[in-house]
């Protein structure tokens, strides 16, 4: 894809994530719409994935380690065809197999089961280690949020990455500066991340979150012989001003019309910039 | 005391309950701290973080803030430490087991959204096994939640009693079981339907408003049966339960966990080779999932209608 094309695509995103989460009425819309644009460069353009490849070892994986973000993971597996658009609307439905957290058991396409936030970061290291003692070429694209890097098992695998030199697992964090109950710096201040990577032995970046060429370049620029780290500078809530706006965004409950109107707002967007659902 | 369930919901909300508790605590007592791990605004005590230095926001990082309950302990403080139950149970099992238990330390543990009422968070976050953890932990104090009458009582009492406390709390949803006066303590189960000796049913937090239910639909087939409230899961009210037990000869035993390790055990267990039938509501061996809770108590078989069935097939 084109850079206008994963533009597209991050539009697309957002569109399927709100009629995902609307489907039930409340969910997780903030750190959802955070990562689409990260989302878009990935399976657009980045990770060698797609239907046809699910059962190919050699494959690159994601593991959403802010699990609560899988109406986006499941908005952009079903853009890529994994499985029909329709079954977002069955997010958290009474025997759905699109839970509010990701799950690798119930989802096509997931790669790993997450939820417990901080326990992805080892999963997706021990992923990676996988790939890496097979000898196989496929990389693990780890997201985490900076709320849940409080987690000190975040920092434990990291330390990992780093002393064993994993360099095909690509950290990511959503520095969208805002997690449950608020702002990070508010109720533990992850201080200089940036700063925290790179003392422990990471190539790590900071990167405009919502900008596709900057995260696109990111992901293929840093040194391939260190382990990487990219902090995503986003905004929780992405595309939707009032959703942008709200302090509480993290998890919602909004009434039908509104639900439609952020649909509206997120199409109309998707078809002045040339593009269709 | 006098029990006044009538199958409504009550006005208020256990989160406000235990935001209100929280609150008279800090109040009243300056070495009580509250620490959170950012889920204080889901049992509405953001506002507490703001006004107390007491009031603490830890960030998510639930064995770091077991840890320090520990230490604040130790300090001279009473801690009370809130996050959702798997979190306050599970992923902090070590930290309160030694930091906690081991070490002579007192925390007071709130986990909130306990076994199926986890609902639209699903799996990752449905505890069917904290009291069983906790269970193991030696002289350690469990209670099921049953009413907000309950939490305000207990939750009180437990900041001056020494050691591990745990409350496992619904966040929204409570039915007024017991009038406002009544006093509760640990280890003193309570009657709360004496219909008869045709049966007996045991059950703690949720599983208390379908026991009661059940109660009545048993007394609507001439089948009379006594509910048990055990009010702490541990200690458990063992004098109660058995001379009950005895009379009544026929026991299910209700709660919303697995049915390994929290209260089905502790009562199978009591009455381990006495000339009893004894059977159970909970959940099989199995994890939670994700959906609306009804669905999730007909799923699990959390409901007055399996009481109901098993105790006339026992
Ligand atoms: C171990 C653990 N503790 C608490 C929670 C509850 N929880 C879910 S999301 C969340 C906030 C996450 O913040 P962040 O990582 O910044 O995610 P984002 O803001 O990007 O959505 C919390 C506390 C959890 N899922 N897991």
């Amino acid at each position: 894809m084109n850079k206008k094309e994963m533009e597209i695509f991050a539009q697309k995103i957002r569109v399927a994530t709100i009629e995902c989460i609307a489907s039930r009425g409340f969910g997780h819309v903030g750190g959802s719409l955070s990562i689409s644009d990260l989302l878009a460069v990935l399976y657009g353009e980045v990770m060698n994935v797609s239907p046809e490849k699910k059962d190919d070892p050699n494959r690159d994986k994601l593991v959403c380690s802010k699990g609560h973000a899988g109406p986006a993971i499941y908005a952009t597996l079903a853009l890529k065809g994994f499985f029909p658009y329709e079954k977002l609307f069955t997010l958290n439905q009474p025997g759905t197999t699109l839970p509010s957290h990701c799950d690798k058991n119930k989802t096509e396409g997931v790669d790993m089961t997450t939820g417990s936030l901080g326990q992805g970061t080892s999963l997706a290291v021990g992923l990676a280690l996988a790939d890496k003692l097979s000898n196989r070429n496929a990389k693990t694209y780890l997201i985490v949020g900076d709320g849940e890097q409080d987690e000190g098992q975040v920092w434990e695998a990291a330390s990992f990455t780093a002393a064993k030199n994993i360099t095909n697992l690509i950290w990511i964090i959503d520095w969208n500066k805002k997690q449950l109950d608020g702002y990070n710096k508010d109720i533990l201040d992850p201080q200089n991340l940036e700063e925290k990577f790179k003392s422990f032995g990471f190539d790590a970046i900071t990167v405009n979150g919502h900008n596709v060429e900057e995260i696109y370049n990111a992901l293929t620029n840093l040194k391939k012989n260190k382990p990487r780290a990219i902090i995503l500078d986003t905004v929780k809530g992405h595309g939707l001003k009032e959703v942008e706006e709200t302090f509480s965004n993290h998890s919602m409950t909004v009434g039908k019309e509104v639900w439609d109107k952020w649909i509206k707002i997120l199409k109309d967007e998707l078809t002045s910039m040339g593009g269709a659902m | 005391m006098s029990i006044i369930y009538d199958g409504n919901k009550d006005e208020v909300q256990f989160k406000s309950a235990i935001s209100e508790t929280i609150k008279n605590l800090l109040d009243n007592d300056k070495t009580v701290v509250y620490l959170d791990s950012d889920l204080s605004s889901c049992i509405g005590c953001n506002k507490l973080i703001n006004e107390y230095d007491r009031a603490i926001n830890c960030g998510i990082a639930e064995a770091n803030m077991a840890g320090i309950a520990g230490g604040l302990s130790s300090g001279g403080m009473k801690p009370i430490i809130h996050t959702f139950g798997p979190f306050a149970s599970r992923r902090c099992y070590d930290q309160i087991f030694l930091s906690g238990g081991y070490a002579g330390n007192s925390i007071t543990i709130i986990g909130t959204d306990p076994g199926v009422t986890a609902a639209f968070n699903g799996g990752t976050h449905m505890p069917f096994e904290d009291t069983g953890l906790y269970r193991l932990i030696p002289g350690a104090i469990i209670c099921d939640v049953t009413d907000i009458a309950m939490l305000k009582c207990l939750m009180t009492k437990s900041i001056n009693h020494k050691g591990i406390k745990y409350f496992r709390v619904p966040r929204k949803d409570s039915y007024k079981v017991y009038s406002n006066d009544t006093d509760f303590e640990f280890g003193k189960g309570k009657i709360i339907k004496e219909l008869g000796t045709d049966g007996l049913i045991i059950a703690s937090g949720i599983m208390v408003y379908e026991a009661m239910k059940a109660a009545e639909e048993l007394a609507n087939k001439n089948f009379k049966v006594t509910v048990i409230d055990p009010v702490t899961i541990k200690p458990l009210d063992e004098e109660l339960i058995k001379q009950y037990a005895l009379k009544c000869k026929k026991i299910i035993v209700a709660e919303n966990h697995n049915k390994i390790g929290g209260l089905v055990s502790a009562v199978k267990e009591l009455l381990c080779g006495q000339n009893v039938k004894v059977s159970h509501v909970a959940v099989e061996d199995k994890f939670g999932e994700v959906g609306p809770q009804n669905y999730l108590q007909e799923q699990f078989g959390l409901t007055s209608k399996e009481i109901v069935s098993k105790m006339i097939s026992l």
